[in-house]
């Protein structure tokens, strides 16, 4: 299953697990595909706060930089400091291993979409 | 959109689940599902299969055609003798790239040339241009010619019991037309990716073939995609045109004076490098690695003294081989030397490089 059907996604390719007192965001089975091997993901503060749409952080590939957008407004709680050392978990486990922050919600999130929405929105950028 | 171009390969790509993407026109595998790092590896390691149909080649035959090449290009074409081949260059009248290219001499009246697939058209009717004579017989023989290459610490290993003629017999740069699985090609132990390995041309119509029947020689050899020939090339420190070079960089300031012979009576741009060896060069391509991990360098990005601006990245990023980031640049002569420390602009924000020696890979020659 590449888009679990318990997560939210947005049109940016970032997954989150959607829960009251603390969500998990990471990128998704797409994303990874589309960059390619993974070298590096830049991380944000704890504590720090973004708006909805928001750059928290870049994720860097052989290839290719990609900026790595708040699906929701938060305060990131924590940060997967394991990606450090591991960054190829972005391409072997995007849904696991590879959550890149943890974060209090500060809007509702409403705007995402479901696994199915995000499936079809797939489909139409990849011809 | 003009609709992009494929090789004869392109079956055989959807077949391994390449990605595929527009290089310059053509629909292209930039990967395989193993990915960009484990195919790098791969060539450094053992060996790995590239599909480069998409290269543009020309026949030169006829009595004029050495003279023709001669009076061309910027290198001395008698250093090479028949089943030899040479890098060298098209330049203009200010002496600066139109191409680089393979020369291969079959003979003093027989050779091929090998260009990069975005210039095929500008270079083969700028070649055309430059026909004086009727004796010399210029053809574009690129779609009905594709090209692989197998480049690895293993290549020979894996294709000495294949080829009847001995594989010591050909040094580096040089070549043979022999035959593989029944076909004739040109087989020339060439490449471009820093590491031992041969190019093999043969007919549009045997490439699948031939792509099978080297895939299955054995499991070690692996699919390797453009984005590891870029990465490969790069740690070996070698042009890419539209990067390194171009209509805009000369020979000299990048780092290729030893494909110029000026003693040469003649050849197109020889004037204009003339004028350009008689003063000091304002610029050179040079290595760079940055300090830090999280600090990756790109192509395009500036360079930046504690005066200002001084550079432009023309390719980096990750090496797999030493796990540094890597790149080159363009940077001021005096600001050129090895140990230097500068800046480079990583999307706003700046962070130290320090100029290295290249190549940043070289492998053991045995």
């Amino acid at each position: 299953m590449s888009y679990p059907p318990n997560l939210k996604y947005t049109k940016d390719h970032e997954w989150i697990q959607m829960d009251d007192a603390q969500s998990l965001i990471g990128i998704t089975q797409y994303a990874q595909e589309a960059l390619g091997d993974v070298v590096f993901v830049d991380l944000p503060e704890v504590g720090s706060t973004f708006k909805s749409g928001g750059v928290f952080g870049t994720v860097e590939s052989v290839k290719t930089v990609s900026d790595l957008f708040s699906p929701i407004d938060l305060e990131v709680t924590e940060v997967n400091a394991e990606l450090k050392d591991h960054p190829e978990w972005v391409n072997e486990d995007p849904y696991g291993k590879a959550w890149m922050i943890k974060v209090k919600p500060l809007s509702s999130g409403t705007d995402l979409m479901s696994a199915a929405e995000y499936e079809k929105l797939i489909a139409s950028e990849s011809h | 959109m003009n609709e992009l171009k494929r090789t004869p390969l392109y079956e055989i790509h959807r077949s391994l689940n390449a990605k595929l993407v527009d290089f310059g026109g053509w629909e292209m595998p930039i990967q395989y599902p193993s990915g960009i790092i484990a195919e790098h590896l791969a060539v450094r390691t053992g060996v790995g299969l590239f599909d480069v149909s998409h290269m543009g080649e020309f026949n030169v035959k006829g009595k004029g055609a050495y003279e023709f090449i001669d009076g061309i290009v910027p290198s001395n074409l008698a250093k090479i003798a028949n089943n030899q081949a040479m890098y060298s260059a098209l330049l203009n009248e200010k002496g600066t790239f139109i191409d680089d290219l393979l020369i291969y001499r079959y003979s003093q009246d027989h050779f091929l040339l090998v260009v990069n697939a975005s210039n095929i058209e500008k270079d083969f009717l700028w070649l055309t241009s430059q026909l004086k004579s009727n004796d010399v017989e210029l053809t574009n023989i690129s779609s009905e010619t594709g090209l692989l290459a197998i480049q690895g610490p293993k290549t020979v290993e894996i294709l000495s019991p294949v080829i009847k003629h001995d594989l010591k017999q050909i040094p580096y740069y040089h070549f043979l037309s022999t035959q593989l699985a029944g076909v004739d090609i040109l087989l020339s132990r060439t490449g471009y990716t820093g590491e031992d390995g041969f190019e093999i041309y043969c007919p549009s119509s045997s490439c699948e073939d031939l792509w099978t029947y080297l895939s299955n020689l054995s499991p070690i050899v692996k699919p390797a995609g453009l984005g590891a020939r870029n990465t490969l090339r790069l740690e070996a420190r070698m042009s890419l045109y539209g990067h390194e070079i171009d209509d805009s960089t000369n020979p000299f300031e990048a780092g290729l004076k030893w494909i110029v012979d000026m003693d040469k009576p003649q050849f197109m741009g020889k004037q204009a490098l003339v004028e350009i060896a008689s003063k000091p060069l304002s610029s050179k391509l040079v290595g760079f690695k940055t300090l830090e991990k999280r600090d990756i360098p790109r192509d395009g990005m500036i360079i930046y003294s504690s005066e200002g601006p001084v550079g432009r990245v023309t390719s980096a990023g990750p090496s797999p081989t030493t796990k540094e980031n890597i790149g080159l640049a363009y940077v001021p002569l005096p600001l050129s030397s090895i140990g230097s420390r500068l800046e480079i602009d990583i999307r706003g924000r700046r962070a130290p490089i320090e100029l290295v020696k290249v190549p940043f890979y070289q492998r053991k020659r045995s």
